[in-house]
């Protein structure tokens, strides 16, 4: 567990869920990533604003972060370009399908006590795990 | 004006908390996803904080009549465990298992953007909109029908 970073994932889930917060006491809306992203294809006037604010922000806090303190992403050398777009693909689908992602089922969904959300969460963790493992330790890409 | 500020606000601490708990890099995730490897429970530790807070403060902000800000709540209002609920889970979690992105740190990642990125990105999009064409009924109206209904309601996660 040499790359366990307790601290740092503490205080960014309490961010999180303080925005997750933020968001639903003075807006009335749920902060999952998946289902705003997907109502700005609908573009609709008077609906998207919100969403282009949200998203907006959401990189600006990344890019606060990165200038504060680095620790910028670097994109992995030798992962396939196809397999990232495959892996794209399904997480378009599926978060549609399945009504969220880790934001609106994980951080709020779970936070509402929604057990549609529990039994999404465990799910696609379950899935999650199954499908590195292949892609890993099956296939070798790292 | 106050409202747009917020969201803007609300968006802003979200995606510093994602950036500064590591949850941007992908390789990260995997290192929680892939428990077989050198386990890292971060992922863990961000979800435990995550739902700390809003499990506590969304029940009394849900016992307002009405957010501070406008006029009514948006929540979902599907319940009960549904074929779609679970295979889009499934599906959901393969994709994220075999990339190291969900959602958020996929836009998040426009801060700091890579090929991956620029590859993530548009493949995720498709994604939703081939389920939205997908829906039942297949014309193109219904699509954008589809997408109309989940801005309309917000989402229903």
């Amino acid at each position: 567990m040499q790359n366990f970073t307790p601290v740092s994932a503490l205080i960014g889930g309490l961010l999180i869920g303080g925005a997750a917060t933020l968001l639903l006491w003075l807006n009335g809306r749920i902060a999952g990533v998946s289902n705003i992203l997907r109502g700005l294809l609908a573009w609709k006037s008077g609906d998207s604003l919100w969403r282009v604010l949200f998203l907006g922000g959401l990189v600006a806090g990344a890019s606060l972060c990165y200038m504060l303190f680095g620790h910028v992403p670097l994109p992995r050398p030798d992962f396939p370009a196809w397999l990232l777009g495959f892996g794209g693909l399904l997480v378009g689908y599926g978060s549609s399908l399945g009504s969220g992602c880790t934001s609106g089922h994980g951080v709020c969904g779970l936070g509402r006590l929604s057990v549609r959300s529990l039994v999404a969460t465990l799910i696609f963790v379950v899935t999650g795990i199954l499908a590195a493992y292949a892609v890993r330790h099956l296939f070798g890409v790292y | 004006m106050g409202a747009s500020l917020s969201i803007l606000v609300a968006g802003l601490m979200f995606g510093f908390g994602l950036a500064v708990s590591g949850m941007t890099h992908a390789s990260k995730v995997l290192g929680f996803l892939d428990i077989t490897g050198d386990w890292d429970p971060s992922l863990l530790f961000v979800l435990a904080g995550a739902v700390t807070v809003t499990a506590v403060a969304f029940r009394f902000v849900l016992r307002r009549p009405a957010p501070v800000l406008v006029e009514q709540f948006h929540l979902p209002t599907v319940e009960g465990i549904d074929r779609p609920l679970v295979i889009g889970a499934a599906i959901f979690g393969v994709g994220w298992g075999i990339a190291g992105y969900c959602p958020g740190p996929a836009i998040a990642s426009l801060a700091a953007p890579s090929w991956e990125t620029w590859v993530f990105i548009p493949c995720l999009l498709l994604g939703n909109l081939i389920h939205a064409y997908s829906q039942p009924g297949n014309a193109a109206d219904s699509g954008a029908a589809a997408l109309g209904a989940m801005g309309k309601s917000g989402g229903k996660p």
